[in-house]
């Protein structure tokens, strides 16, 4: 093996009271790669990327980042570790108690220790890549719409230039235009921060614009993963149906049941 | 179901319940004693759960008071006891109306809304999002309320209990005929340090409970709006219960001799 994984999951379980979500997940993502997880609603892909993070604890298995296993870190350790992360929350999380300014600032004043003045400019350097002007710095988090919710999500994400960043569902809930605004934007902080970056989504069209790599989580395990050209011939029924979004096919929705 | 494991389940769940409490009341406090301090945030706190109480508890003492010297004047006419009125306004005030009332209004104002701010951040993922941004919860949501919560519960009372006396006061010299300065001295002469003291500590102690139950049951809120709802409720509630038992504990060890 050539150089090691920025982030590997060895088997990891996780259920809920009776219900298993992660059923032996296997995972590794390389240096500057960027890995797509596609996978139906419920699969269980905002508790995977928990478990990485360290808000969730695996029953099982292991969690390595940089080779190092972080599965049980807590306290100072934890913190430690999260300063390589961004992270975009499914739904952006932004803290509605401050303005839009220090929401981006937050993790470089509180985090870093960056003056408020320092901070601020970052801030609005941020804002500025993801298409957001000076008078929506100043606003509130609940004055903005959804697709603004989760542009400045983006811009928190990235305000601290981390190592790793994780996309939990960066577009849904965005017309196609700003989909595809919001899926450059991906493409171009990581290449400049050169980062690693691990996404989850059930839109095809931005997986297909920001992966490197893919996989497909079904009942709790990788079902499928290889590189982004190669989604379309994978001969695997599980993977067709989804991409293709058909109704019919081994994946069968509890709806559908008669 | 066998009732034998019914009864294991429900107990299991009780210690799980227990321990889960025991730790996080352990973190919060070990919180408030390690750094980083975030200054800025127990000043406004302060605000928020000190000043802005200030009309309720006020308002209540005033009320408390002046009941308290109706009835003692009934009940002391009787025996031709009226004279004790001041007495027993000034005492009653500070060792139990005072704290505990005022603890209890408190906790119906400050317990709901932490539950309340602290459940919503927990299920819109606020607080996960504190955590990747390197901040502890404890430090930045928990530690502040705790110790604003703590520190102005006592002065609140302070001065609910100045206004609770002179609620008395009024209604004695308004409508008992009490002669005003006879009320005061009355009043300076029987009251004691201790007696004021040992409502401040209670004080402090409600303060504790009240932040600590609306932190509790907002940071284990679940299941959205309704999930955040019964947070509410739980603090609230278990906020009050607390309060008066630990008031008859206190006051069982405070004046026990
Ligand atoms: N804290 C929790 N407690 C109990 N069950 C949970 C919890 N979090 C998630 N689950 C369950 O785990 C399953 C997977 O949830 P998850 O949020 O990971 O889905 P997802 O794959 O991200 O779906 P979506 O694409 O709709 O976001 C769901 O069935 C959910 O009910
Ligand atoms: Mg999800």
């Amino acid at each position: 093996m050539a150089a090691t994984p920025k982030i590997e999951l060895k088997s990891v379980h996780k259920s809920f009271g009776p219900k298993t979500v992660l059923d032996g997940v296997n995972l590794r993502v390389r240096p500057g790669e960027s890995l797509v997880v596609i996978g139906g609603s419920g699969t269980g892909k905002s508790v995977m990327l928990k478990c990485i993070l360290g808000l969730m604890y695996p029953d099982k298995g292991k969690i390595f980042i940089d080779g190092e296993d972080t599965t049980r870190i807590s306290g100072r350790a934890r913190e430690q570790a999260m300063r390589k992360f961004g992270m975009l929350f499914q739904g952006a999380a932004l803290f509605d108690s401050l303005p839009v300014w220090e929401n981006v600032a937050f993790g470089l004043i509180r985090g870093r220790k960056l003056r408020r003045g320092e901070a601020k400019d970052i801030a609005m350097d941020k804002l500025a890549k993801v298409g957001l002007s000076e008078d929506v710095a100043m606003l509130s988090p609940a004055e903005l719409s959804g697709g603004m919710q989760k542009r400045v999500g983006l811009a928190r994400a990235i305000a601290a230039d981390p190592e790793i960043i994780f996309f939990d569902e960066p577009t849904t809930g965005l017309d196609p235009i700003m989909a595809d605004v919001i899926n450059e934007l991906i493409v171009d902080s990581v290449r400049d921060l050169g980062a690693t970056t691990l996404s989850i989504t059930h839109d095809m069209a931005s997986a297909r614009k920001i992966a490197d790599h893919i996989a497909m989580l079904y009942k709790g395990h990788i079902i499928w993963s290889g590189p982004a050209e190669d989604i379309d011939q994978t001969g695997n029924e599980y993977v067709d149906q989804f991409i293709h979004g058909r109704a019919e096919g081994p994946i069968q929705m509890e709806v559908r049941r008669p | 179901m066998n009732i034998f494991a019914a009864i294991g389940a429900i107990t299991l769940a009780f210690l799980a319940e227990t321990g889960r409490f025991s730790q996080f009341t352990l973190s919060a406090v070990l919180h408030c004693l390690r750094p980083p301090f975030f200054v800025g945030i127990w000043a406004r706190q302060m605000m928020s759960i000190g000043y802005y109480s200030l009309p309720v508890v006020g308002l209540t003492a005033f009320f408390t008071g002046g009941v308290l010297a109706l009835q003692i004047y009934i009940g002391g006419t009787r025996f031709n006891a009226e004279s004790i009125v001041p007495t027993i306004v000034v005492l009653g005030i500070t060792r139990e109306l005072g704290p505990v009332i005022g603890g209890l209004m408190v906790a119906g104002r400050v317990s709901a809304a932490i539950a309340a701010e602290i459940g919503t951040m927990r299920v819109t993922e606020q607080i996960d999002a504190l955590t990747t941004l390197s901040t502890n919860p404890f430090n930045y949501l928990i530690a502040p309320r705790l110790i604003a919560a703590v520190v102005t519960l006592p002065l609140l009372v302070f001065i609910g209990d100045i206004i609770g006396v002179m609620g008395g006061f009024i209604v004695s010299t308004q409508s008992l005929g009490f002669n005003p300065a006879t009320y005061i001295k009355n009043t300076a002469d029987f009251v004691e340090v201790g007696d004021v003291t040992s409502g401040l500590w209670k004080a402090a102690v409600f303060g504790f409970i009240i932040a600590l139950m609306g932190c509790y049951h907002g940071f284990h809120s679940r299941g959205g709006a309704q999930g955040v709802g019964s947070a509410t409720t739980y603090a609230v509630v278990a906020a009050s219960i607390l309060i008066l038992a630990a008031n008859y504990v206190m006051t069982s060890i405070l004046f026990s001799d």
